[in-house]
């Protein structure tokens, strides 16, 4: 297997785009990518969405965007793994470059959530549940979130102002981050006075609606002069159902594929300097932090309230915002996090710069952690 | 909501029927092709037992599609007396009342229509079990 390197990265703000369709939005992030990386003779297309065919009715996106950047003859395809979708894609154009089948591969994803009313988005978030046995009881993808966050606090006897720490961290984190959809500072007094979502999860614990794409170009890391190599990457589901989980508290996905991607590049949790994780909800923040092993089962919403993932501290997590502050548009959710690190590690982060970060993991998930992408990334 | 999709699970919605391995007991819901304990495909069809114990709970406060009149409402995560757990939700029960531990049981009720002119499905729903 050939070692990949991130070659050039491109992003748009995650905002309400109302004048930008998502072929425009896709091809802004493509654009800069190649820019970026010098090159546009791509030799495969990886297009990550999770809700094209809900939100925009459209199916085919790899065609789509391919023939949208004036590319004929390559493969091109759509990866779909729920939110957990970017992850998911830039796995597989790793692989297709490592495997030495590929030589240039644009790994991009896109979501347009705000064109349907927010009802539609809510069924649609749904989705990546059981439609049989899970969506059908009426239950949202953040009523899912909920239940487990009342048990945690139950089990582990935790505060709400600990688990809503995840959210007011990752607002401190968006401040001046130019492509944040959210960059303000807000309160723990006004998250706990925000309205109800799904009890006891308030509004302001949950990622809202955005639009936007995120690119990746991967090469083999002997053609990238100063890149950023890719360490490792992992993909593992864990139980579909929550129903049938064992500890409900407890993302088997994320465990699995945080050891196969930690196992693969030799990195242990003490390397790395920044991390994101995917928080839709402050709950499943914290729970990913606990799951990827960086703390003890249990401790996670304590550790993130005393200040544990702050950009100065040891773990620097989510460092411009996170789903919640610079925004969650699904299917691209993931590759904005592969792209910060990766502006991390080139020391490109602007305000939002953590010195001296050389390796960097980005874990996304789908579903309430049924699907989990792992990458590592370090300076190459 | 097409007709055939909603009758093919009239069976295991409105009778609580799962998944049960003849090699080493374990019993699921919804029903599996394998075993997720021992990997048997020796499976048959499994009575669920129809009162539990809720473990934990939300109200949805802004549901999906096809659920907005029935919102607020308490859906649960319930553990069977038999240890299966089901998703459900919990019926003619104030939120107030709602706790860890509470006893519940099995009820019929109307989940949802497909608009004026489709189809009205029902299934299971819990209720407060009154001692």
């Amino acid at each position: 297997m050939r070692r990949v390197a991130v070659a050039g990265v491109g992003l748009t703000p995650v905002r309400e785009h109302w004048e930008s369709s998502h072929r425009d939005l896709f091809a802004e992030a493509a654009l800069k990518a190649f820019d970026e990386a010098g090159t546009d003779e791509i030799d495969a297309l990886y297009v990550s969405s999770m809700g094209s065919a809900i939100l925009q009715r459209q199916l085919h996106l790899g065609a789509m965007m391919a023939d949208v950047l004036g590319k004929r003859g390559i493969t091109a395809l759509r990866v779909e793994a729920a939110s957990a979708s970017g992850g998911v894609a830039f796995h597989e154009g790793v692989k297709a470059v490592a495997s030495g089948l590929n030589d240039c591969v644009l790994v991009g994803g896109v979501e347009k959530m705000s064109d349907v009313l927010p009802g539609e988005v809510t069924s649609s978030l749904a989705m990546s549940e059981d439609q049989e046995y899970t969506a059908y009881t009426g239950v949202t993808k953040t009523g899912l979130s909920a239940i487990i966050h009342r048990h945690y606090m139950e089990r582990f006897g935790v505060e709400a102002e600990e688990v809503a720490a995840f959210a007011v961290r990752g607002h401190e984190h968006a401040v001046g981050c130019p492509h944040a959809q959210y960059p303000f500072k807000i309160s723990v007094e006004r998250l706990l006075a925000s309205p109800m979502e799904a009890d006891p999860i308030h509004v302001l614990e949950c990622s809202s609606i955005g639009d936007g794409a995120a690119a990746v170009l991967l090469r083999p890391a002997e053609e990238v002069e100063d890149g950023v190599e890719v360490a490792s990457t992992a993909v593992a589901t864990g139980i579909y159902n929550l129903t049938g989980r064992p500890d409900i508290l407890t993302f088997d996905s994320v465990r699995e594929a945080a050891a196969r991607a930690l196992d693969a590049s030799g990195v242990s949790h003490g390397d790395i300097d920044v991390l994101e994780v995917h928080d839709d909800t402050t709950i499943t923040g914290v729970i990913s932090l606990e799951d990827l092993g960086f703390v003890e089962k249990g401790k996670g919403a304590a550790y993130v309230a005393e200040g544990g993932t702050a950009r100065g501290s040891e773990l620097p997590t989510n460092t411009f915002g996170g789903l919640k502050a610079r925004g969650n548009p699904l299917g691209a959710t993931g590759l904005y996090q592969i792209v910060e690190v990766a502006l991390q590690i080139r020391g490109d982060a602007g305000p939002c710069q953590v010195d001296g970060a050389e390796v960097g993991l980005a874990q996304s998930a789908g579903g309430l952690g049924s699907t989990c992408a792992v990458t590592v990334l370090r300076r190459g | 909501m097409s007709v055939p999709r909603y009758w093919r699970e009239i069976k295991y919605r409105y009778r609580l029927i799962g998944g049960a391995c003849t090699d080493c007991g374990a019993a699921f819901f919804p029903r599996r092709a394998i075993c997720p304990r021992c990997g048997s495909r020796d499976l048959e069809e499994y009575k669920l037992s129809e009162r539990g114990s809720v473990v934990s709970w939300t109200i949805i406060r802004n549901p999906p599609k096809d659920y907005e009149k029935y919102a607020p409402y308490v859906v649960a995560l319930i553990e069977l007396d038999d240890g299966v757990r089901v998703l459900s939700q919990v019926v003619d029960a104030e939120a107030e009342e709602m706790e860890a531990g509470m006893r519940v049981e099995a009820t019929f009720r109307r989940v949802r229509e497909d608009g004026s002119s489709g189809i009205i499905e029902y299934g299971y729903k819990f209720r407060p079990v009154i001692e």
